[in-house]
């Protein structure tokens, strides 16, 4: 992968530079959090990676859109507009978590929707994310780092960036500004990425045992966590929200005010909710709460998709989102019981 | 057309509503087309795939397939009143355009089954899918062994296709067994049991190169499962479809998922071995 040197002092402009691509996002901290959002000017947002309330699933598959409309039984395509843009401050695990997406959304019957935007969206990764070490599991989940998935990743060494390149639009982006950025890597550049990259592994967030957990999950059926945690749900679909590997959609027709036409919609749905697994007539495949939550943590920590690997990928949001302190780090704990001890330690990073 | 139109697999294509009568009081069966004629006669397709029905206005829904891919043309469902999608498309008459897309599921490996005796094992609307099957097999029939079809339903009245099953009683290259729980008036031509009391029936199958087909109500699995296994036919020979939750039939939207599995896309068809493998599956 092609490597380039950027001067830190570089990056606004870059930044500015980029726009020529389309619309530039970037985390911007509202009230205690961070959300992605359209950047007109570069100070309002953040140049380190956060970790924001959505993860970057809210751009490339927004909460709600229209897929077409209809008049009538003719069913026209009319997929709005997606603008071109730049997500800027992206951490990995964020990229990780649209790799699995990618999975669902692209393997047969490509879908329309997730593809013009995925393609659409330049995304502009960055390392050593410092955001919640109090809640956040990468390490655990190898996403602390990133191969692919984006098209420029900056990985900060103090007073510059080493940034790799990670695909052809990457590419024309770096050529936007080509004066700001170095070919030449030297042997000190390298031996500084190598000494930070071991001393940001050394500070541990949340540590589960990947090793054991997948068995884990897939040997504790009847485990009693599921019926305690099923208890004190709520059903709020907040965990199943921040998710950034939940897929999850419902399909509604919204008729217009003249009945023969109107649009059908489709929004994020939740296999937390009741009505997640009814089918007509009125069974219901899953009817406690219970059974909704150990499918949702089947998926995130035994195996997921076509490569059915766990799709946690260790953001922590569920940890801070959850009302109750139902999440990957609570169940994890519960289903390794006396292990619990050694293998998890939350000892928090420095910021 | 753009581009982008013709790869949406979202996007439903027209079809007509060409013949529809009730089968039972609740149950209507429906003869479908699509309005573009060569779309109708060149579509591939298995038994044991489905349909997704569009009602613009009120949404989707998926359908089995009830006829058979060995007679091209038009498409055939046998669909019960349940709910606000299927109350809809009960008021449609005749000549009523609907959005229709797919065909979408595994279907039944036709090709694993030939060659082989198969038992095809049916419970009320379990007969919408495997019709499909009875049909197709018997279009084909030198493809197969031996072929028992049972049908089990709770009175005459909700026996589905009856007319065209008493046919199939008539056929000396089957065995078709039909039967009810009750009687209430005494007419009954055929068995009055559970359909599990009919593998008594069941002779002269060579059991471990015999395929089964089941669909039915849920409850009815465990028990016609146990026969088949005590008559000696391999798990992974014992065919099921399943029902599930679906808004989109092709792998996105998560409602049919268990464990990893997308009955959408990985199933509806299931061997009995997958279902011991994946909790959940029934």
């Amino acid at each position: 992968m092609r490597v380039l040197r950027m001067n830190k002092r570089h990056l606004p402009e870059f930044l500015e530079a980029s726009k020529q691509f389309g619309e530039l996002w970037g985390p911007v901290k509202k009230g205690e959090v961070y959300v992605y959002e359209h950047i007109q000017d570069i100070s309002e947002m953040s140049l380190q990676p956060q970790r924001t309330l959505l993860p970057l699933k809210k751009l490339i598959y927004p909460p709600k859109i229209k897929m077409f409309q209809y008049e009538g039984e003719k069913y026209q395509d009319t997929q709005e507009e997606v603008p071109r843009r730049v997500v800027y401050g992206v951490p990995s695990c964020d990229i990780h978590g649209l790799l699995i997406m990618d999975e669902i959304f692209l393997r047969q019957y490509r879908d329309p929707y997730y593809a013009i935007r995925r393609e659409r969206t330049a995304i502009l990764g960055a390392s050593f994310c410092t955001c919640y070490p109090k809640s956040c599991l990468c390490q655990s989940m190898g996403t602390d780092f990133i191969k692919e998935g984006f098209d420029l990743y900056f990985t900060d060494l103090g007073n510059y960036y080493l940034v790799w390149v990670g695909s052809s639009l990457g590419d024309d982006l770096i050529r936007l500004k080509p004066e700001i950025f170095n070919d030449n890597i030297s042997r000190k550049d390298l031996s500084e990425f190598v000494t930070r990259k071991s001393s940001y592994t050394q500070e541990p967030c949340n540590i589960i045992d990947m090793a054991i957990i997948p068995d884990l999950v897939e040997l504790s059926s009847e485990h009693p966590v599921w019926e305690e945690m099923g208890e004190k749900c709520l059903e709020c679909g907040a965990c199943t929200m921040v998710c950034p590997t939940c897929n999850c959609y419902n399909v509604f027709d919204e008729p217009y005010l003249n009945t023969e036409t109107g649009k059908r919609e489709r929004y994020w749905d939740s296999c937390t909710f009741n009505g997640y697994s009814v089918v007509a007539g009125g069974h219901n495949f899953r009817e406690s709460r219970a059974e909704r939550l150990r499918l949702w943590y089947w998926h995130k920590l035994n195996s997921f998709g076509p490569q059915e690997r766990p799709a946690c990928v260790g953001c922590g949001r569920c940890v801070d989102t959850c009302p109750v302190d139902i999440n990957v780090l609570t169940v994890s704990k519960r289903l390794l019981g006396d292990k619990t001890k050694q293998a998890l330690s939350t000892k928090a990073k420095k910021p | 057309m753009s581009d982008f139109q013709e790869e949406n697999p979202f996007l439903p294509e027209p079809a007509r509503i060409v013949r529809k009568y009730d089968l039972t009081s609740d149950v209507r069966f429906f003869q479908v087309r699509f309005v573009d004629m060569e779309r109708a006669l060149s579509l591939k397709y298995l038994p044991g795939q489905f349909m997704m029905f569009s009602l613009a206005g009120i949404g989707e829904a998926p359908f089995s397939i009830s006829s058979t891919p060995s007679r091209p043309g038009l498409l055939e469902f046998c669909i019960r009143k349940v709910g606000e999608f299927t109350e809809a498309l009960f008021d449609l008459k005749e000549n009523a355009i609907i959005g229709i897309r797919g065909p979408y599921g595994n279907g039944f490996d036709l090709e694993r089954i030939k060659g082989h005796d198969f038992i095809i094992v049916v419970g009320g609307l379990g007969a919408a899918p495997l019709r499909s099957l009875i049909l197709y097999a018997l279009d084909n029939r030198d493809n197969f062994g031996r072929i028992y079809y049972l049908y089990g339903a709770r009175t005459p009245a909700d026996m589905l296709f009856r007319k065209e099953f008493f046919e199939f009683i008539e056929r000396d290259d089957l065995g078709c067994l039909l039967a009810v729980d009750h009687d209430p008036d005494g007419d009954w031509p055929c068995y009055i049991s559970k359909v599990t009391d009919l593998f008594k029936y069941v002779k002269n199958i060579d059991v471990q190169n015999t395929y089964a087909a089941v669909c039915g109500p849920p409850v009815m699995y465990r028990f016609v499962i146990e026969k088949l296994i005590a008559l000696g036919i391999p798990k992974n020979q014992i065919l099921m479809t399943l029902e599930r939750r679906m808004k989109c039939g092709v792998g996105k939207c998560g409602h049919c998922v268990v464990g990893d599995i997308y009955t959408c896309i990985d199933g509806p068809v299931f061997t009995y071995w997958d279902i011991i493998n994946k909790k959940g599956l029934i």
